[in-house]
C-alpha cells in the first residue's frame, strides 16, 4: 500500500510539471484531468471518500468541461472539427 | 429594469405599471432617460499613422537588441532570477513543511477538546452517523451557509457577464455558433443513455445518505450537475429545457437557499438562546433522522447542481 501511494504521488508530480510544459492547450487540460483523478485515488487512500467523490466530480469533470468550453469559445481548439462545423454553418446561412 | 429594452416593450412590463403607480402616473424612465444609440467612433487616419510611427520608434529604441545593450542584460538577468526565485520559493516551502508535526500524532495541537467533543458526543447531539456531515451542517451550519451563498453569488456574477437577451440569441442563431448544437453523435448518445440515469441516481443517493455514509450535499450536487452536463452535451439544449429551463432554475435555486436560511436561523436562534429545539433527531442510522441535516443536505444539493449546470450553460451559449 505504501509503495502504491508513492507511485501515485510521483505520478502527481509528473502530471503537475507536464501541465505547464506541454505546448498544446488541449493536452494540458487532459493531463490536468488525470491529475484530478489521481488526486481522488489518493484521497481514498487517506480515508476521506467524501473528498474523493467531490474531487472526481468537480476537479476531473466540471472544471475540465468548463476549460474545454472556454477554449472552444476563444477558438483555441477548433482545428480538428473545423471542416464539419464550417460546412454546417454555411448550410445554415443558405437557409 | 433594463435600459436595453425599447419603450414599447417596457410599457408591457409590471415594473412600468408599478413605477407609474408609485410616482403618480408619470414614469421618469419614459421621455427623459432613454438610451440613445451611440455614434460609431471613427479614428482619423493621421492619428493612426502617428501612433504607428511612435510604436516603431519605441520598438527601434528600446527593443532593438543591436543598439540597446541594457535590454540584453536585463533579459539574461530576468531568466536567471526567475529560476532562482522558483528554487528559493520551493525550498522555503519544503523547509517549512519539514517542521510540521507528523500526522496522527497524539500530542499534535489539532488534537484538542473540540475534536474530542465532536467524536464523543457528535452522534448524540446531531443524530448523524457520519461525523463530518454532522459537524459541518450543525455545529458549523452558519459557515456552510456562507459557502452556499458564495455559490449563489458566483452564478449571479457569471450571469451578469455572460447572459445574453433572448432576442439576441435568436438573431445569432443563424450566424454564430452560440446555439451550435452538438452533432448527433451516436456513440455519445448511446453512452449518455446508459450513464446519465445511473449518475443521477448515484447523486441522489449521495445527497439522501449524506448523514449515514460518506458524501453530502456538495458531492451529490456536483455529481448531478456533471450528469446534466453530459446529457446536454449529448442531446442538446432543447431536450434539457424540457425539464430544466430558466424559470425552474430560478425557483429551485432561490427556494433552496431560502429554505436553508430559514432552517439555519431557526436552529441558531433556538440554540443560542437556550430555547428548546423541537426538531426530533430520530434514531441514528435511519434514513429519516439527524434533525436539520437531512433537509439542509437536500437544499445544498439542489443549489450545487443548479450552479454547476448553470456555469456550463452560460459558458456554452449565454443562457440557460
Amino acid at each position: 500500500m505504501k509503495v502504491f501511494q508513492y507511485i501515485l504521488l510521483s505520478f502527481l508530480i509528473v502530471c503537475a510539471i507536464s501541465v505547464s510544459f506541454s505546448k498544446k492547450l488541449l493536452n494540458s487540460i487532459l493531463i490536468f484531468m488525470s491529475y484530478s483523478l489521481v488526486m481522488s485515488i489518493i484521497w481514498i487512500c487517506l480515508e476521506s471518500p467524501d473528498l474523493a467523490i467531490t474531487e472526481a466530480a468537480v476537479g476531473a469533470g466540471i472544471t475540465s468541461v468548463l476549460f474545454f468550453v472556454t477554449l472552444k469559445k476563444i477558438h483555441a481548439i477548433e482545428e480538428e472539427s473545423k471542416k464539419g462545423e464550417k460546412e454546417s454553418m454555411i448550410e445554415r446561412r443558405r437557409r | 429594469m433594463s435600459r436595453m429594452k425599447s419603450e414599447d416593450e417596457y410599457k408591457k412590463t409590471k415594473a412600468f405599471h408599478f413605477f407609474r403607480w408609485l410616482s403618480g402616473e408619470k414614469d421618469p424612465y419614459i421621455g427623459n432617460l432613454e438610451m440613445k444609440p451611440q455614434k460609431e467612433y471613427i479614428t482619423e487616419e493621421a492619428s493612426i499613422r502617428e501612433r504607428m510611427r511612435e510604436n516603431q520608434m519605441v520598438m527601434d529604441k528600446v527593443y532593438n537588441t543591436k543598439y540597446n545593450k541594457w535590454q540584453i542584460l536585463f533579459r539574461r538577468f530576468y531568466r536567471v532570477m526567475a529560476v532562482a526565485f522558483c528554487i528559493m520559493l520551493a525550498s522555503l516551502l519544503l523547509f517549512t513543511v519539514s517542521y510540521l508535526p507528523p500526522t496522527g500524532n497524539a500530542s499534535n495541537p489539532d488534537n484538542n477538546e473540540v475534536a474530542e467533543r465532536y467524536i464523543e458526543k457528535g452522534v448524540q447531539e446531531t443524530g448523524a452517523v457520519n461525523i463530518v456531515t454532522g459537524m459541518i451542517l450543525t455545529y458549523r451550519a452558519f459557515d456552510t451557509f456562507g459557502e452556499t451563498n458564495v455559490l449563489f453569488i458566483a452564478t449571479c456574477c457569471v450571469m451578469i457577464m455572460l447572459m445574453i437577451e433572448d432576442a439576441e440569441l435568436k438573431k445569432e442563431e443563424v450566424l454564430g455558433d452560440r446555439r451550435f448544437e452538438p452533432k448527433n453523435d451516436a456513440i455519445l448518445q448511446a453512452a449518455a443513455m446508459i450513464l446519465v440515469p445511473v449518475i443521477f441516481i448515484f447523486g441522489i443517493y449521495i445527497i439522501l445518505n449524506g448523514h449515514l455514509s460518506p458524501g453530502g450535499g456538495f458531492s451529490g450536487g456536483a455529481t448531478i450537475g456533471a450528469g446534466m452536463i453530459l446529457y446536454t452535451s449529448a442531446f442538446g439544449f432543447k431536450k434539457t429545457q424540457r425539464f430544466f429551463n430558466e424559470n425552474i432554475y430560478k425557483v429551485t435555486k432561490v427556494s433552496a437557499l431560502c429554505t436553508y436560511g430559514l432552517i439555519g436561523i431557526y436552529y441558531y436562534v433556538t440554540g443560542a438562546n437556550g430555547i428548546e429545539n423541537h426538531i426530533p433527531l430520530g434514531i441514528p442510522g435511519h434514513i429519516v433522522s439527524a434533525g436539520i441535516i437531512f433537509p439542509i443536505n437536500i437544499c445544498v444539493g439542489i443549489e450545487v447542481a443548479c450552479t454547476m449546470y448553470a456555469f456550463y450553460a452560460l459558458f456554452r451559449r449565454g443562457g440557460l
